[in-house]
């Protein structure tokens, strides 16, 4: 069951949208009427107390003088972006006063590295995506394959439509991991969020997390009382987050006021993981040792599921819509936000010299097993789906779980020193 | 509002844009802000529990409850000014100032918070005070004849605000370069010793930075947090860079920190040409800027206006590089800086230690005392710490110099 428009107003909480002219609520993303770039926008008189000053005040400047320097720069943001682009938008703000410059800072401070291409910027509440989609829209489409404005994302959380997935040679898959993030609706996203949203959704998180039973019961641990030992333990089980160091989050306001409001829930069987307004309102991780992505997947489903209950019994859901599926902080984890992966010993296959197009068509990407930007270590790689939006989460697992069974063929083959191009696959 | 240029009084610059300013900040408001004010302040208010810093010494509930509705005309608010001291929790030995200035009017419209935090940092420095600003170099005493087998090297720095911009903080890039072609077209209007040229750093070749990392003249992106949070690095390079004159005695840095850094510097002791020339050439660039209707940022009670609290009033740092091998060792040493209202840093600048017994001696204030006083009180430091120092050389003792508190 997914959210429809009128949904979403529903589900917000009033008290922010404050008196309109028109007395309505106005400003939602809406995938029906997605033609509307609608912000309430100061008419110049008294009507509309609501603006957002030092966006105004930047306005006396034309857009040459504002218009960043973008020359040295290698991000989905400054592909797209242009001055015509920019005069549109900078005129404009979402609800909570989110701006274009607002919007493109990061990608501004981070030129971004001639072989990674980062995305450059981000979104601060779930009208970004609307007010700004001229900007978002091509970005979107650049970074997931083609996603059109009018594609409609689907979500599929059933892990019984998951096939197999439960035989993983764990000769040769050591670990298994699940994760997404979500976004709790009507509240800011971590860019732009106040100490207030960031606590009450920490305290809604808390209470929901509190609420779960049997295999997934577990405990908070909130980054600011946190214990010596506590801090050892959860360093050793590799499950602690640090404040962010990497200037993409920092130039983004990510790490304002930490360590206030973030935390760590995980189960007493230490399977089941939730992060507490890191880069995103809430990060849910699901892992194990061995192979058994079936397993995993269906914690993962489950713990969504019930999360999303317990949150909706408080009167909040998740940001979602059909358009971009789930609605997070940075434009690539957008749709499903899964990154579904194992880590798994493939020292053969890897020194294969086809291995970078065999991961290409089976849609899958290669990381060390320190996470994004690490090498890999002793032949054992992080592999895991490479898409994120247009898909389901079932699909993408499951294009995972296949590909994974299939490398690990090609690699016993080669270890037998036999041939391994009639297992070629074809593109997915 | 007219404009009228009546001199090189600093208190005669005037508010044009401030004006416009106000008049559009009728029609609007920092709507962010107003949607954060459906938290209570309980909700709202950061936790300072592990802070040691002006600010978390000085804001409370109340004061927070107080001014978290207000904004300046350019939208600049509560929450921006302290972010700085909320994300950095501060030292156990060093007191930061954990709140900055995002525009003229912060200091006016944060009042509450910002003259505590002045009294505290410039010692009890009340609302009612006025600062004297006197850049008259003959006004100093001496200073030509500080020992150069001593004194290594001599510098004055400061900074400027320019009226009608926001500052560092909150500026938008059209500002940051509108503030730097006002600079570069004021610093090229300069001729004799200050004739020099301008280096934007976003088009910096290798050579030309090899030769200012040479010259000690380069400055980088900032990495203290302390600057980062409070939004200094926004859109770095961009409209940053470092002038300087032929003769490499007098530098400015566009856009750091401040809207302009100023430095006069050389080589031995003679402060008193140091000084002249840093009072005449800012003299030469403040009528630049005064003639385009942006002067400096300056009142009678805040003296200059710049975006660190800690530097109001002069903004001035006069100090030495001086040889001081046993002086330093002696008991009293930190007794006699404090006594001669002059603090010591190591070589390298603020927070570095001293090497091979070489100190970097400057004042102490900034507020509350004019220019002239500062490097006075340097000068005449410096010179007893010298004497001081050529005692102990000689086994001889000190205690009869031991200066009275200034």
């Amino acid at each position: 069951m997914r959210m429809d428009s009128s949904a979403l107003l529903e589900n917000r909480q009033t008290p922010h949208r404050v008196h309109t002219t028109t007395g309505k609520i106005g400003i939602f993303v809406s995938a029906q009427s997605s033609s509307s770039s609608s912000t309430p926008q100061p008419t110049g008189t008294a009507a509309m107390p609501f603006g957002n000053s030092h966006n105004q005040l930047k306005m006396k400047f034309s857009s040459e003088q504002e218009y960043p320097d973008l020359s040295k720069h290698n991000n989905h943001m400054a592909k797209v972006l242009t001055l015509a682009l920019y005069e549109k938008l900078r005129s404009k703000q979402t609800p909570s006063g989110f701006t274009l410059d607002d919007v493109i800072q990061t990608g501004v401070d981070n030129p971004g590295h001639p072989f990674i291409m980062t995305v450059g910027c981000v979104a601060g509440d779930e009208e970004t995506y609307e007010v700004f989609k001229e900007l978002l829209d091509p970005v979107i489409q650049d970074r997931h394959g083609g996603y059109k404005p009018t594609d409609k994302h689907k979500t599929d959380l059933n892990p019984n439509n998951l096939k197999g997935g439960d035989d993983l040679d764990a000769n040769y898959v050591l670990s298994t991991r699940v994760r997404t993030g979500r976004s709790v609706r009507g509240f800011c996203l971590p860019p732009h969020c106040s100490r207030g949203e960031r606590r009450a959704v920490e305290k809604l998180s808390v209470e929901a997390l509190g609420a779960l039973t049997g295999d997934l019961k577990g405990k908070y641990y909130a980054l600011k009382n946190m214990s010596e030992a506590e801090q050892q333990q959860l360093i050793d089980d590799h499950f602690l987050f640090d404040k962010p160091v990497s200037p993409l989050l920092l130039a983004s306001g990510m790490a304002r006021d930490w360590p206030d409001a973030r935390g760590i829930w995980h189960n007493d069987n230490k399977t089941f993981l939730v992060w507490v307004n890191e880069e995103d309102h809430l990060r849910v991780i699901s892992m194990q040792k061995g192979g058994n992505m079936k397993e995993v997947f269906t914690r993962f489903c489950t713990g969504l599921t019930k999360i999303e209950e317990l949150f909706k019994n408080k009167g909040h859901s998740f940001m979602w819509n059909e358009h971009l599926g789930y609605v997070l902080t940075c434009p690539s984890n957008l749709g499903t936000g899964l990154r579904a992966g194992v880590h798994v010993k493939l020292p053969n296959l890897s020194k294969y010299r086809q291995f970078e197009e065999i991961l290409k068509r089976l849609r899958l990407q290669k990381r060390g097993t320190g996470g994004v930007d690490t090498a890999a270590v002793g032949g054992i790689f992080d592999i895991s789906n490479a898409d994120r939006l247009g898909f389901s989460e079932v699909e993408l697992v499951q294009m995972l779980v296949d590909g994974v069974k299939l490398l690990i063929e090609m690699e016993k083959r080669l270890e037998k020193g036999q041939a391994v191009e009639d297992l070629m696959p074809a593109q997915k | 509002m007219g404009s009228k240029h009546r001199g090189s009084d600093p208190k005669d610059c005037y508010l044009f844009s401030h004006t416009d300013r106000r008049k559009s900040a009728i029609m609007t408001k920092n709507c962010n802000n107003a949607y954060k004010l459906k938290f209570a302040v309980e909700e709202e208010y950061p936790d300072l529990s592990q802070h040691n810093n002006h600010m978390a010494k000085v804001l409370t509930k109340d004061i927070y409850n107080k001014l978290r509705s207000k904004e300046t005309p350019s939208g600049f608010t509560l929450d921006d000014c302290i972010q700085t001291g909320v994300d950095n929790p501060g030292h156990p030995f060093i007191m930061t100032v954990g709140c900055v200035a995002g525009d003229e009017e912060s200091y006016e419209v944060f009042k509450e918070l910002f003259d505590p935090i002045i009294s505290d940092r410039h010692g009890g420095y009340k609302p009612t005070d006025k600062h004297k600003t006197d850049l008259n170099f003959e006004n100093l005493k001496g200073g030509d004849d500080l020992d150069p087998n001593y004194v290594l090297s001599s510098r004055v720095r400061t900074g400027r605000s320019i009226k009608g911009f926001t500052l560092p903080p909150t500026n938008s890039r059209g500002e940051r370069r509108a503030v730097e072609k006002l600079s570069i077209e004021a610093l090229n209007s300069l001729d004799g010793e200050f004739k020099g040229k301008y280096y934007p750093l976003k088009d910096m070749t290798d050579k030309e930075q090899e030769q200012l990392i040479a010259d000690h003249f380069l400055f980088d992106k900032p990495v203290s947090p302390l600057l980062l949070a409070a939004g200094m690095a926004r859109d770095w390079p961009d409209a940053r860079g470092i002038w300087h004159n032929d003769n490499k005695t007098f530098l400015v840095w566009v856009n750091e920190e401040d809207h302009l850094r100023v430095i006069s510097m050389q080589k031995g002791g003679n402060m008193k040409e140091v000084f002249k020339r840093f009072c005449v050439g800012l003299q030469k660039i403040e009528d630049v800027f005064k003639k385009h209707n942006h002067g400096f940022m300056w009142n009678e009670h805040l003296g200059f206006v710049l975006t660190c609290p800690s530097n109001l009033g002069t903004g001035l740092r006069g100090g030495v590089h001086v040889k001081l091998p046993k002086l330093s060792t002696h008991a009293k040493f930190e007794e006699i800086l404090t006594r001669l209202r002059l603090q010591k840093r190591g070589t390298g600048g603020v927070d570095t230690a001293s090497v091979g017994g070489v100190f970097d001696i400057s004042n102490a204030d900034r507020l509350g005392s004019s220019e002239v006083q500062q490097v006075q009180l340097v000068v005449d430091g410096v010179k007893l710490m010298v004497e001081m120092e050529k005692k102990l050389e000689k086994g001889e003792s000190i205690d009869a110099m031991i200066p009275a508190q200034k």
